[in-house]
């Protein structure tokens, strides 16, 4: 098995599915309306040409192609040809300013890129000076193009046709290429983000994404019959995953949508079985169902809202195959042929297998709605470091809170920080010419070093609960994880914002801001009157509508033996919003809980001596600049805490 | 849009115009008028309001017959004629104040553009075969070929009623654009944009202008788009011609800086 795997590169699946599957669609593209489809022999023959075009220009084995545009089936193509050559392809984010791409282009020593359109090679015009070693730009769209001059440019369709000739006079060359490629030789760089410092490149072998990609498609029983929409960045290591080493592990057919902005549409038309989407998407999508449905005549109204309701009791575990008795099956059988199909269906879901999910926590109302009307969403997790492959949610076994067991190939272990070391196929071999980085993150045992920190429950599934450098302890030593009980707080749409305090204390208490809108909307429906943000937030309703919210997450937590002794005993309502203008939540909408309990020390000093209540004077900035203050007297409350049903 | 016509007459001159009058009754829209549009330019037409642009275009593609005066259109005196001949020798056009089928999609919009080329007969497209058939993919695919182009896929099955204004200019441009004209008539095409719609509908023009060789008469207000993207510029005032010629000297005409400015008549 192993000495199989050792020679299976990407280049050699190329060549076994034009063998296999000659006439099987490996890419549709929609292009005039239409879409246009790309067999396997087709594939084979253009990525052919590609990098013979390629070599007669003067790509070598051992450079770095930098491919940067939307999710085009020339790009994915670029790939592969690259690969073929030894070389090692770099995706970037298509989306990314000029002045970010430099970084990247240096530190990988570019020399030729591969871009999409007009508008990537005016980046890369911009910024040529300063990359000294780029001295060839292909370009596949010649839209808008055909005024420019320079002499490092050429159109793809031209390097294919130098292609063409070369491997005519040397047709030996190709294959001979291919096979000198090891699965040992590095197959892709992928560069992390970089919110922490500039961008560092991880680098995969072939044997990393093959093996991941054997592994999961194995897990998910995918085979050349599937289709994917590739719609998201090709230099994110999911997309990679599944668009590039699934789709080639398996000859599954990449379906590339006709722009950005009709995804939602192409979706619709093609139908995938196998998806992947953001926890927003989810949320977008039904949010964008729910509005409409609102719009719709009473009766078909009545009818959803019924067929949402019950599918809600019995709809997730019909899909994870729990026994579920006759009745409720004849019921369920009736809404899925009246509301669950046609639903699915304007969704363009109808003929998802898997469709998965991560990121981000996702709410869980959300993640059963979706499985309740019988679309099979899981969740998984992992990073570029580890080809995005560490856990996944086996099918029958899905739980909203926790991203699922170790996957084949993997071996998870958890450090006495909590933090989540990881060992397995999916390992980076290391940061791209940065061994202090990779000597960092990767121990002498191999784990990697997740920088995440987890719990394992009794089925050995894993929960995410925060970064662990944020993870702190109580004044019991036990452990405190802020941001996951601020996650499962949010879930409720009346709370905006939470703030957990504990680090330290001997108790947990929680800051929360509440969401105008929706408690504007609930008090108006109840005959509340109330003057504004300050008044709402204050009235004793209110308060007690939260603490049965608090109430709810305290029980779920009290459910967790791990984190039972981490419930919220006091809260209170602040005045005023968080808001990044104001220091108090980062720019992505994180709440930076330090400068919080600094700027609001007398709240937080009141929720920790038993005061019933505090008056505060806030200072604010205004959007034009202003500044300002509101001060009010905020009201502090205890929470019931659910201590007896842990110890029952 | 390859293969979209450029037919080059002998001449350089594809439009004179000579003396035109025009008045509806004892207002005189435009007087003793005459200039010329050569082969592959962007021809600007600008004025304050009233000052007879739109009425100059009604008069090149056949709405107004004016009462005075002669057109030469590619070397041949012009007789009277309406909008649908005007279109089948290769003028198309956009208007001022959007004239799409609202409750139309912006394909079926588009499609109306190739009318002038369909030859099927009526009972033919009826039934749908053959020939009509034939014609209708080859007519859809030149239209796809123009979504393509000015970058509206996504709104391609949406009705033009439902569009924001920009969108919606666009799409007139692109029904003119499937009639693969030689002339275009554009009439204001980046009233009420923001400066990005002004800069995409900027860039298209050009690109149908250097691409496919179309030439452009523009009437526009913006005159940083105009004095930026035309080869030569006329300058109208209350129905009268007071400039005429390159971007920079229309731009330092005493006239016309006056007529603008509102000073001393």
């Amino acid at each position: 098995m192993t000495k199989l795997v050792n020679t299976l590169t990407f280049p050699r699946l190329l060549l076994q599915h034009a063998k296999t599957i000659p006439h099987h669609p490996a890419y549709r593209e929609k292009y005039l309306g239409i879409w246009q489809v790309t067999s396997w022999a087709q594939n084979l023959e253009q990525i052919k040409h590609m990098a013979c075009g390629l070599a007669s220009s003067g790509f070598k084995r051992g450079m770095n192609l930098a491919i940067i545009g939307d999710n085009r089936p020339q790009l994915y193509q670029a790939m592969v040809a690259a690969q073929c050559l030894g070389g090692v392809p770099v995706p970037l984010y298509q989306d990314a300013v000029a002045a970010e791409m430099i970084h990247v282009l240096n530190d990988a020593a570019i020399s030729f890129a591969v871009v999409e359109d007009q508008e990537q090679v005016d980046k890369l015009l911009e910024i040529k000076d300063q990359i000294p070693t780029l001295t060839t730009i292909i370009y596949e769209d010649p839209k808008g193009l055909s005024d420019y001059v320079q002499s490092d440019l050429h159109s793809l369709k031209q390097i294919q046709l130098l292609g063409k000739a070369f491997s005519e006079e040397h047709p030996e060359f190709f294959l001979t290429e291919v096979e000198v490629g090891q699965g040992s030789d590095l197959s892709v760089i992928l560069y992390t983000s970089g919110t922490t410092g500039k961008p560092k490149g991880v680098a995969h072998t072939h044997e990393n994404f093959i093996l991941t990609g054997q592994h999961s498609s194995q897990f998910d029983h995918l085979n050349h019959k599937d289709n994917i929409l590739a719609y998201l960045p090709m230099a994110w290591v999911g997309d990679h995953l599944f668009s590039y080493a699934q789709a080639m592990v398996n000859g599954l057919t990449v379906n590339c949508p006709e722009s950005k902005e009709t995804v939602m549409s192409d979706m619709r038309e093609i139908g995938p079985s196998y998806y992947f989407a953001p926890p927003r998407i989810f949320e977008g999508l039904l949010t964008q169902v729910t509005i409409r449905m609102e719009d719709a005549g009473t009766i078909k109204r009545k009818l959803f809202e019924k067929a949402i309701t019950f599918a809600k009791n019995v709809g997730g575990d019909i899909l994870d195959g729990k026994p579920v008795g006759l009745l409720d099956r004849l019921h369920y059988a009736f809404y899925s042929l009246t509301i669950y199909t046609p639903l699915r269906n304007a969704l363009g879901m109808s003929k998802i297998r898997v469709a998965y999910t991560a990121g981000e926590a996702i709410g869980p109302d959300l993640f059963r709605f979706y499985r309740s009307i019988g679309v099979n969403l899981k969740q998984f997790y992992g990073q570029t470091e580890t080809c995005a492959y560490v856990c996944l949610q086996p099918d029958g076994q899905v739980k909203y809170d926790s991203v699922g067991v170790a996957a084949p190939g993997i071996e998870i272990k958890l450090a006495d920080s909590g933090e989540v070391l990881v060992k397995g196929v999916s390992v980076m071999q290391g940061y791209y010419q940065r061994p202090d980085a990779t000597a960092e993150s990767i121990d002498e045992d191999g784990y990697f070093h997740t920088g995440d920190a987890g719990i394992l429950d009794k089925d050995g599934h894993l929960r995410i609960i925060d970064r662990a450098k944020d993870v702190g302890k109580m004044a019991n030593g036990k452990l405190f994880a802020p941001k996951y009980i601020e996650n499962k707080l949010k879930f409720f749409p009346f709370i905006k914002e939470a703030v957990v305090f504990g680090d330290g204390k001997e108790c947990i208490t929680t800051f929360i801001n509440i969401d105008f809108e929706a408690i504007a909307n609930w008090a108006e429906r109840r005959h509340i009157a109330f003057a504004g943000y300050v008044d709402l937030a204050s009235k004793e309703d209110v308060y007690n509508m939260i603490g049965d919210c608090i109430n709810k997450v305290n029980i779920d937590l009290a459910d967790d033996p791990m984190l039972s002794h981490a419930q919220i005993e006091r809260f209170l309502i602040l005045h005023k919003e968080l808001d990044p203008d104001d220091d108090e939540l980062t720019r992505t909408r994180k709440v930076r809980r330090g400068f919080i309990a600094e700027k609001y020390a007398p709240l937080l000093d009141a929720l920790y001596t038993g005061k019933a209540e505090q008056f505060i004077d806030t200072k604010v900035k205004f959007e034009d600049g202003r500044d300002g203050s509101i001060s009010a007297t905020v009201r502090i409350q205890d929470a019931k805490t659910s201590t007896e049903v842990a110890r029952a | 849009m390859s293969t979209m016509t450029n037919e080059v007459s002998n001449s350089d001159t594809v439009l004179q115009l000579e003396n035109i009058s025009l008045s509806f009754g004892g207002v005189k829209a435009l007087t003793n008028i005459s200039f010329d549009v050569k082969e592959h330019e962007i021809r600007s037409i600008i004025g304050p309001n009233g000052a007879g642009k739109s009425s100059m275009l009604n008069v090149i593609n056949g709405v107004y017959h004016p009462q005075a005066g002669d057109i030469y259109f590619r070397g041949e005196k012009r007789k009277q004629m309406n909008p649908a001949q005007a279109a089948r020798q290769g003028i198309a056009r956009t208007f001022q104040n959007i004239a799409l089928f609202k409750g139309m999609t912006v394909l079926d919009n588009i499609m109306t553009g190739r009318n002038t080329k369909m030859t099927s007969s009526f009972l033919a497209n009826a039934i749908w075969v053959g020939k009509a058939r034939a014609e209708e993919e080859l007519n859809r695919h030149k239209v796809e070929e123009v979504i393509d182009f000015l970058e509206i896929q996504h709104i391609r099955k949406t009705p033009v009623g439902k569009l924001p204004y920009g969108l919606q200019k666009r799409v007139e441009l692109a029904r003119a654009l499937a009639a693969e004209p030689s002339l275009l008539l554009l009439d204001e095409p980046m009233a009420g944009m923001n400066v990005e719609e002004k800069q995409d509908m900027c860039r298209f023009i050009l690109e149908v202008n250097q691409q496919y060789g179309v030439t452009i008469v523009l009437i526009e207000h913006d005159m940083g788009v105009v004095m930026d993207i035309s080869d030569r510029v006329v300058v109208l005032d209350y129905g009268k011609k007071i400039g005429d010629g390159l971007p920079e000297d229309v731009k330092n005409n005493p006239e016309v800086i006056s007529a603008y400015l509102g000073t001393n008549h």
